[in-house]
């Protein structure tokens, strides 16, 4: 099949709106000037050396990598042996438990932040980059869900009987047949939450403090403040972060999956 | 000139010709078949035909018109595809009178025409059913109404009942056979199972690699297959290394057999035999004796592998209760010599 | 291995870190506020009555929902389409699409948003374009305003209606486009009659998500709309870290919560209504 002419002036000016933002960005942190110009009138890296005097990005660029690894790794953790409970049982109560797993993508995300707030202040735990850890590891455990749910519910279950039948025992069984099938679906599960994670904003910025905060809080406030081009050359670099992610995750497991999030391939 | 014309019809695909200079006429009313393995070009030719693809190089002509250039919208062909591609929601009638709101049909032919499509194919009262609620050889003939209903110049039927079961096809078969007559119109079939093309259509074309090999009624394709492949596809036989030398048949075992008569052939050749043409005979009246090395009971007939001085042999045998030989056992064979088949081969002299 | 067991642990987190503070935030919402006391934990409905006897809360959340319908109205409008267009792309154009795509999602809404401001500024790319071409004098006021809101939202939420109507569009059989084109459909009429209907599940689904998600969307209405344009999630936001009354901004936050789960149960039976009886 092949898409008109119709189809097709439509398909680029949908690329344009798509890629429009994120190319302004790119294109003016480049700017020798000192406030936000596009086209930019000359090509200059006077933005990304003030970087380097701003210790307080790279602080929260680095508050934020290390609430990704670990959010996600909790997550992960807990969620494979949910997974695998909700995806091959049929038990009462299943429907719930994946509801329940689910029901962070429903609420809104600022009713989550500030719950989130009101129990971690009164625990004396606002701030903490374990509290930190904790919400976020709620809010992205459902994109692990759905990622590792899919590759439990696509493995065919008569490869872990054939494996029992030829005499391996349940851990084997495990180790060597279940999760290798799965791996896939937990390898992306990991990377989506890492990277959702260290995008987050909403819940972020109601608990963090001066000490924990991450990259999108950063931007957030500066931008709010004054836009100047430092912001631009910091997105720049979160930007080329993530396509770095996407173009690991590329090689090893295929993006398609990964956005697509329903492992049909 | 013929009523469906293809004329020396080609498709390429990148360096591939999936259909090479295929030509194929058929008469009006005709049946015909497009028979032939999966990979063989049969499909790209129903979709060249149906205006899905533009054929590389040749031409189709139907009714006097020339079809090149023409889309798929414009072409008025009846066409019942493989996943019978209903429309999930609409209903029977619904799906039926997509064509003929297509026409601007006004609605009270629309109904008359729907009725009269949906008792063709005895569909009446299913109609207001959606696809799901219906079995798999009633969507079939929802499929072949909805094809119908529009009075198309030409049916295609892409493997329309590879689908359904093996007890449901054969009565599929006979039902297509019964519409497509009623209806009288003009059908192309393809298919890739030989005992559907040769239960349902006036004549075969055996198609193989993208080239047309035989085209004939289907009882004389089964009896003089114009070359090995056809004689492969089309049923079981034996071939039978040879030459053919002062008259005579030598295998490369060094075996004579008796030639048919009147084949004018010398040199290498292949000599078919179908295997339900070898009977068992005593030893005295016997042409050659083998050893069974394999016996398989299929219900209406015995299949036997045989192990003989020309190499080994396929033989059946209707099953009329008698207790046949088993495997070890030797046994003695015989046939006549017209049911030879010489068939050259590629370095014939 | 008994599942409840396997999900024990999560399940743990989820009672802990989820269950409670939702509760904690449903009765703050019934709490009162002193300036100089602070919180104090009587119990009354005077937080609810007070966002729902005053106008200003009214329009508030009525700006709110229509930025939220605005946007996915378009999103369905722009989407569908394209999700259509993608099915029938070739394997490589189609990696490439959905990269552009989806691969916004994967990008920092901050990020992004601060693009859009870029954009949208009196000063900004389209502005100067526009009066580069001569095509207007004076500068389209976008920034903080709710259309502005919208097309920065709308950048946000596309991906997940592509992303819905593509997933049923994928499960119908591309031989019934071929059948309506050769019973003699033309293309507009084969999109209208066959493909659309059968991408209604997935528009349905994904205006649900796009909706919610547009309704409760704090970074862009906040950065794009700034103080001028308030929407219940800056509103929220702002009574926790600014003005500091918390049960009011817990109160707002719960209509929130609530209204966001009444309109997704009831379009939900709708849609399952609607559709019980033709889809699997």
């Amino acid at each position: 099949m092949k898409n008109g002419r119709f189809a097709t002036v439509c398909t680029i000016l949908f690329a344009i709106f798509m890629l429009a933002p994120i190319v302004v960005v790119i294109a003016v942190s480049f700017t020798p000037e000192g406030y936000l110009e596009f086209p930019p009138s000359g090509i200059s890296l006077r933005w990304y050396r003030a970087i380097l005097d701003n210790p307080d990005f790279i602080d929260a660029f680095i508050m934020s990598l290390k609430l990704g690894l670990v959010s996600a790794t909790i997550a992960t953790v807990l969620t494979v042996p949910a997974a695998l409970a909700i995806g091959r049982g049929s038990f009462r109560g299943r429907e719930a438990l994946q509801a329940l797993f689910l029901s962070p993508l429903t609420v809104p995300t600022v009713v989550l932040g500030i719950s989130f707030l009101r129990f971690l202040s009164m625990l004396g735990a606002n701030g903490t980059f374990i509290g930190l850890a904790l919400c976020h590891a709620v809010i992205i455990i459902p994109f692990v869900l759905r990622l590792v749910l899919a590759s439990v519910i696509g493995m065919d279950p008569s490869i872990e009987k054939a494996a029992v039948s030829l005499g391996a025992k349940p851990g084997t069984v495990f180790r060597r047949v279940t999760l290798p099938a799965i791996t896939p679906g937990v390898v992306g599960g990991f990377v989506l939450a890492f990277i959702t994670s260290f995008d987050e904003l909403t819940v972020s910025i109601f608990i963090v403090n001066p000490s924990t905060t991450t990259l999108p809080v950063r931007l957030f406030s500066h931008i709010a403040q004054t836009t100047d081009p430092l912001v631009a050359s910091v997105s720049t670099i979160a930007i080329l972060f993530t396509v770095a992610v996407m173009l690991f995750v590329d090689r090893l497991y295929g993006l398609d999956r990964l956005l697509i999030g329903e492992g049909k391939r | 000139m013929a009523y469906l014309e293809l004329d020396s019809l080609t498709k390429a695909f990148g360096h591939t010709l999936a259909v090479d200079h295929f030509s194929l006429n058929v008469e009006r009313g005709e049946f015909v078949s497009l028979l032939g393995p999966s990979g063989c070009g049969k499909t790209t030719t129903l979709q060249m035909i149906a205006g899905f693809e533009e054929p590389t190089s040749g031409t189709i002509h139907l009714n006097g018109r020339d079809l090149s250039g023409v889309p798929a919208r414009e072409r008025g062909l009846g066409i019942v595809f493989q996943t019978y591609a209903l429309f999930p929601h609409m209903t029977v009638s619904e799906n039926v009178s997509f064509g003929l709101e297509m026409r601007s049909i006004r609605r009270r032919e629309r109904k008359a025409r729907i009725a009269r499509a949906l008792d063709l194919v005895h569909l009446s009262p299913f109609a207001s059913r959606y696809p799901r609620q219906l079995s798999g050889g009633q969507r079939q003939r929802v499929a072949l109404a909805r094809a119908l209903v529009i009075e198309p110049e030409l049916l295609l039927l892409d493997e329309p009942l590879s689908n359904l079961d093996a007890k449901l096809r054969e009565e599929m078969q006979l039902e297509l056979r019964r519409i497509q007559q009623e209806a009288g119109v003009t059908t192309l079939l393809v298919t890739h199972d030989q005992n559907e093309a040769m239960a349902l259509s006036d004549r075969i074309a055996v198609m193989q690699a993208g080239h047309l090999v035989q085209e004939a009624a289907p009882f004389e394709a089964y009896e003089n297959p114009s070359n090995v492949f056809a004689s492969t596809f089309l049923g079981k036989s034996n071939s039978i290394e040879c030459r053919i030398e002062n008259g005579a048949i030598v295998t490369t075992a060094g075996v004579r057999l008796d030639c048919p008569a009147g084949a004018a052939h010398t040199g290498a050749a292949l000599a078919a035999l179908r295997p339900e043409r070898i009977s068992f005979v005593d030893p005295g009246e016997a042409i050659l004796s083998g050893t069974v090395t394999e016996r398989v009971f299929l219900g209406d007939q015995w299949l036997f592998k045989i192990d003989t001085p020309i190499g080994e042999l396929l033989v059946t045998r209707r099953n009329a209760g008698r207790s046949e030989p088993d495997t070890g056992s030797t046994v003695h064979l015989a046939w006549q010599a017209e049911h030879l088949r010489i068939l050259a081969t590629g370095d014939a002299a | 291995m008994n599942p409840f067991l396997l999900s024990a642990p999560a399940l743990v987190l989820f009672a802990i870190m989820m269950v409670v503070p939702l509760v904690m935030t449903f009765i703050l919402s019934f709490n009162s506020f002193g300036f100089y006391t602070g919180i104090e934990m009587t119990l009354g409905l005077h937080n609810y009555i007070d966002v729902l006897t005053d106008s200003y809360f009214y329009e508030i959340f009525g700006r709110t929902f229509a930025i939220a319908l605005a946007t996915t109205i378009i999103c369905a409008i722009i989407g569908t389409p394209q999700a259509y267009f993608l099915t029938r792309m070739r394997p490589f154009w189609r990696s490439v699409m959905v990269l552009v795509t989806l691969g916004p999602l994967l990008i920092s809404v901050v990020v992004r948003t601060l693009g859009w401001a870029i954009l949208l500024g009196n000063n900004g790319v389209i502005n100067n374009a526009l009066m580069g071409l001569g095509l207007t004098n004076s500068p389209f006021r976008m920034m903080y305003t709710s259309g502005g809101i919208v097309v920065a939202l709308v950048h946000v939420m596309v991906p997940f209606m592509v992303l819905a109507v593509w997933a049923a569009l994928q499960r119908q059989d591309p031989a019934t486009q071929s059948a309506a084109e050769s019973l003699g459909a033309k293309p507009w009429t084969v999109f209208r009659r066959v493909v659309l209907p059968q991408a209604m599940p997935g528009v349905l689904s994904g205006s649900l998500i796009v909706f919610s998600l547009s309704a409760s969307a704090f970074a862009t209405p906040s950065l794009i709309g700034g103080r001028r344009v308030k929407v219940v999630a800056t509103t929220v936001y702002d009574e926790f870290l600014n003005t500091l009354n918390w049960p009011l901004g817990a109160a707002i936050a719960v209509i929130l919560l609530v209204a966001v789960l009444v309109i997704m149960i009831s379009w939900n039976r709708i849609v399952e209504r609607r559709f019980a009886g033709v889809f699997q």
